[in-house]
């Protein structure tokens, strides 16, 4: 394998000005324009640059545990009977998530570009302790934006980044979830740019954000598809990712972008089901959902006739946000990847499934793809591959699960 | 008084005129919805019976991300109270039937004027009387939106400059700005603040070289000091969250406060 896992084509999208065909942009109060145009001009720099690449590179084998391996679910696909089931296992990088691999790349280019000061926005916490764990090792001083919902469904998340030395602030405004931590890390951004760097945990916001994080997920699609196809002699006929913000999915799907014949399958929350209104399918619902503006950036939007951004609901903290990267929205609309969902009760069935047949307590987010999986491989050929992202290990949901499974 | 110009005429005749007494321009900001309906159209009127210069109005939106927690507070009341965008511009159409004739600009996010259709949204703006849009989440590389109708219209499209600016955007904002230019007083966001910041007078004079554009200091303008010091630095400047707070201690003193920040630029 190479060292070159970061990929970034330039001839690709996004365009100069962050569209993904009609999606993306840059939708932010003038005050934060000059330091994404700095972001942008320090990341094309890095990415230019061997070296930043080698120390990334060096750090994701000795510190994150890359690669991460691709585990067959042998027992699951055997009694579903259909096609061979693949996990990518990013549950076994360091911190239990695909969060870090954003986290290190981000925090490195902080450093590079000599801020010290990083503030980030959490859902599931996931990408806060990702965030605080990269921060306490490159040394920088980390603040996290969390909602209130989320600090009391994520607690061991908040103790572990407390523990690394991050600074977790209460978010008590709106719906008091990821889409309000990420207004405030906003606020907090427009009013110290000049010492601060934000590490957005997805693939959403405005330009460069997209790009970047997509960029920096890359390694999950790049190793995987070397990975499958040492183990299987194939490439997979599917790849199945959840999608909250969408990086985890993006991730995984950048590198199997021009493989025809491998289908591409985001799965979103489907929450208490489509007809309850209490859910995050961005792209499922559009009764609700409809291109719009939030947080930067053009993409699918859950809102009111008015305008007016909704309430979402999932199970999962790390899946409950009401817009989607725009990657995705461009994908689903040329039709290289399909979007589904699934609900709180699939993705309850399906983290204990996995658990108890094959010994792997997969997040909750995760948990969503394997039940598309698991929809979908008795359909298929006993010769076909599925490759799932198991995007991150469970262990933060327990209090979550064992809650809704007392009642 | 009768209007006789409209849009970025009507603007541009409100700083001509405070340009002639020698002073600044004041334009407090309202939500239409905050604290309801009928008590934000009740402000306007008693603000423009005082002979304020033109108004921001208000329309809500869930996340305001340039917004302070005063301005967050206000239109999730107004929100509460079902202010829609439509509601706004019926607003404005029953201000100017009741005679009000002072510029007003229509300050929203930009989700829920898409979500109502940009172009749709500027017709229905312009002939319900409004002069000028701002929308503080829309920067010039994304002004295609609304720049074609809002030139159709003779609307003013607002652009903003902030102490980040270089010289690469005030250029391009200047070079797209009708109306005037926004300039944000200082780098964060809306919320009253105790002094105004002390680079003011340098970060003006930076913005003057550049560009014939009238300048609108916005953020942070709080008190009838506040209003002495601009004065003569500025064209023209707005009020929004500490009019708010001073609203919490009822309608009254909301509206002492805007008669002695107007009484503030204008004596001498």
């Amino acid at each position: 394998m190479t060292d070159m896992y970061i990929q970034t084509d330039l001839s690709d999208l996004p365009d100069e000005r962050g569209y993904f065909g009609e999606f993306g942009g840059r939708f932010v109060p003038e005050t934060i324009i000059p330091a994404l145009d700095e972001l942008e001009a320090a990341y094309a720099e890095a990415m230019a640059d061997p070296a930043f690449h080698r120390e990334l590179s060096h750090l994701q084998r000795t510190y994150t545990g890359r690669p991460t391996p691709i585990s067959y679910a042998r027992r699951l696909s055997e009694a579903l009977g259909g096609a061979r089931i693949y996990l990518k296992r990013e549950d076994l990088a360091h911190t239990g998530a695909h969060k870090i691999n954003n986290a290190l790349g981000q925090g490195l280019l902080a450093k590079r570009m000599g801020k010290r000061r990083i503030i980030a926005e959490t859902g599931a916490g996931q990408h806060g302790v990702g965030t605080a764990t990269a921060m306490a090792l490159l040394g920088l001083e980390c603040h996290v934006y969390m909602g209130t919902v989320d600090i009391r469904r994520q607690q061991p998340n908040v103790f572990r980044m407390k523990l690394l030395g991050a600074e977790v602030i209460p978010v008590t405004s709106g719906s008091r979830t990821l889409k309000d931590a990420i207004n405030e890390a906003m606020r907090d951004w427009v009013t110290n740019v000049e010492t601060t760097f934000y590490l957005l945990g997805s693939a959403l916001g405005p330009h460069p954000y997209p790009k970047m994080v997509r960029d920096f997920q890359s390694v999950i699609g790049a190793e995987a598809r070397e990975q499958i196809q040492t183990l299987t002699g194939q490439l997979p006929e599917a790849c199945i990712a959840c999608v909250g913000g969408g990086s985890n999915a993006i991730g995984l799907f950048h590198a199997f972008r021009d493989d025809e014949n491998t289908e591409l399958i985001g799965v979103e929350a489907g929450g208490r089901g489509i007809e309850s209104s209490e859910h995050a399918a961005r792209f499922a619902d559009l009764d609700i959902s409809r291109p719009g503006i939030l947080h930067g950036t053009r993409s699918f939007v859950m809102q009111n006739e008015d305008g007016q951004i909704m309430k979402t609901h999932s199970v999962s903290a790390g899946l409950d946000y009401p817009s989607v990267g725009p990657e995705h929205a461009h994908l689903r609309q040329l039709e290289r990847a399909y979007y589904t969902m699934a609900t709180d009760e699939e993705a309850l069935e399906a983290f204990q499934v996995l658990s108890k047949m094959e010994g792997i307590i997969p997040a909750l987010e995760s948990a969503h793809a394997v039940a598309e999986a698991i929809k979908r491989a008795p359909t298929m050929p006993r010769d076909s591959v599925l490759l799932v992202n198991l995007s991150g290990r469970g262990d933060k949901d327990l209090d979550t699960v064992i809650g809704l499974l007392d009642d | 008084m009768t209007r006789h110009q409209h849009g970025t005429a009507a603007i541009e005749a409100m700083f001509a005129r405070a340009k002639t007494e020698k002073r600044a321009a004041f334009l407090p900001y309202f939500c239409i919805g905050y604290p309801d309906l009928r008590e934000s159209l009740r402000a306007i009127e008693a603000a423009a019976a005082l002979g304020v210069d033109g108004f921001e109005i208000g329309m809500p939106f869930s996340d305001p991300i340039a917004d302070g927690p005063t301005i967050q507070a206000a239109t999730q009341i107004a929100l509460d109270n079902g202010t829609t965008v439509r509601q706004c511009l019926a607003a404005v159409r029953t201000l100017r039937e009741k005679g009000i004739h002072q510029p007003m600009l229509m300050m929203g996010y930009a989700n829920p004027l898409v979500a109502y259709g940009a172009d749709r949204f500027v017709r229905d703006a312009r002939a319900a009387g409004a002069d000028g849009l701002i929308v503080p989440d829309l920067p010039p590389e994304e002004a295609a939106l609304f720049a074609d109708s809002c030139a159709r219209e003779g609307m003013a499209l607002i652009f903003f400059l902030a102490p980040t600016s270089n010289d690469e955007r005030i250029a391009l904002a200047t070079a797209n700005a009708t109306g005037f230019i926004y300039v944000v007083s200082l780098t964060g966001i809306t919320g009253a603040r105790k002094d105004l910041p002390i680079y003011l007078t340098d970060y003006i004079a930076r913005l003057r070289a550049k560009t014939d554009m009238p300048l609108v200091l916005g953020f942070g303008i709080s008190t009838p000091e506040h209003a002495r010091q601009l004065r003569r630095l500025t064209d023209g400047f707005i009020v929004a969250s500490a009019l708010i707070r001073a609203w919490e201690r009822g309608f009254d003193n909301m509206h002492a406060l805007t008669g002695e920040i107007f009484a503030a630029i204008r004596d001498n």
